[in-house]
């Protein structure tokens, strides 16, 4: 039992790895600062949720694995908002995301925030 | 009131499975501090259906589970299309409708379509989403609606295909 408790959390670290790897490469060789967002996401899902599940196989019916859980879901509530900050940091800036026609690019730029939303 | 009730409970087990502790000191300490935190919250008023939403939470049941899955699927479409490169990777811009009722429904949607791998959303305005994507396939399952629609159930609201529909289904 102990044996596939084992196998199991090493199956399930070994794939978190693989995505964490993945999402690694993607961050490199994908195109502009929005597709390389979509790479990260990779690893804010299920690279660190298989790997956490692992540690909780390892960790077993305690206090660890409460811990556990609640980091990640944590994480699941936070990530979100911080790819979404990075977002708009890059259309303030006028980064604007590399796609086939005009009228996307004007949906991205029409997000931009107006001076006047900050009261200046 | 019953929020008040609702977060000191929370904080309470919050505390318990954090420290694992059974000392009368640790105890008491926990306690005030949870007091102390309950009382400033009903000070600065951050204790409203944002901050601390009860109502959503039976709805919740069914909306996480099929969340995950989707987080499951579409993290292994985008592995595949990052591995594949090339004509796999499509990066596009779309708008889609939130029909959530409130601000808080509108912000679960969009961090739900954040936190699925291939759609980030880049702008929110008055009820309409600016997402973009990386592939057609993660762009096409976002124009179905169907997660705009579980984000309107879980909040208790109609379903938005009723009203689109504007007759009995």
């Amino acid at each position: 039992m102990a044996a596939l408790i084992d196998i199991a959390s090493w199956a399930l670290i070994l794939g978190g790895v693989a995505f964490s790897l993945i999402g690694a490469y993607g961050m490199i060789k994908l195109s502009d600062v929005y597709a390389r967002m979509h790479a990260a996401s990779l690893i804010d899902t299920l690279g660190i949720g298989l790997i956490f599940i692992g540690m909780m196989l390892q960790a077993g019916f305690t206090i660890v694995t409460v811990k556990l859980v609640l980091v990640l879901v944590f994480i699941l509530f936070t990530s979100p908002v911080a790819t979404h900050a990075l977002a708009r940091a890059a259309i303030n800036e006028d980064v604007l995301p590399v796609v086939d026609t005009e009228t996307e690019r004007q949906m991205a730029a029409s997000n931009k925030t107006k001076s006047s939303e900050f009261g200046t | 009131m019953l929020q008040a009730i609702s977060l000191a409970a929370a904080l309470t087990a919050f505390w318990v499975l954090l420290s694992g502790y059974w000392i009368p000191l640790i105890l008491c300490l926990g306690a005030a501090s949870i007091l102390a935190c309950v009382y400033i919250a009903r000070r600065m008023e951050i204790i409203d259906h944002e901050g601390h939403p009860i109502h959503i939470s039976f709805q919740g049941i069914t909306y996480f589970p099929w969340l995950l899955k989707e987080i499951v699927l579409s993290n292994i479409a985008v592995a595949k299309a990052i591995l594949k490169g090339g004509s796999a990777i499509r990066p596009q811009v779309l708008q889609v409708p939130a029909s959530q009722r409130d601000a808080l429904g509108q912000v679960i949607y969009a961090n739900s379509i954040t936190l699925t791998p291939g759609t980030v959303s880049i702008g929110i305005d008055e009820g309409v989403i600016t997402v973009h994507a990386l592939m057609d396939e993660t762009a096409d399952g976002l124009r179905t609606g169907d997660m705009n629609a579980r984000v309107c159930r879980l909040e208790g609201d109609p379903d938005p295909r009723r009203i689109a529909g504007g007759g009995q289904p």
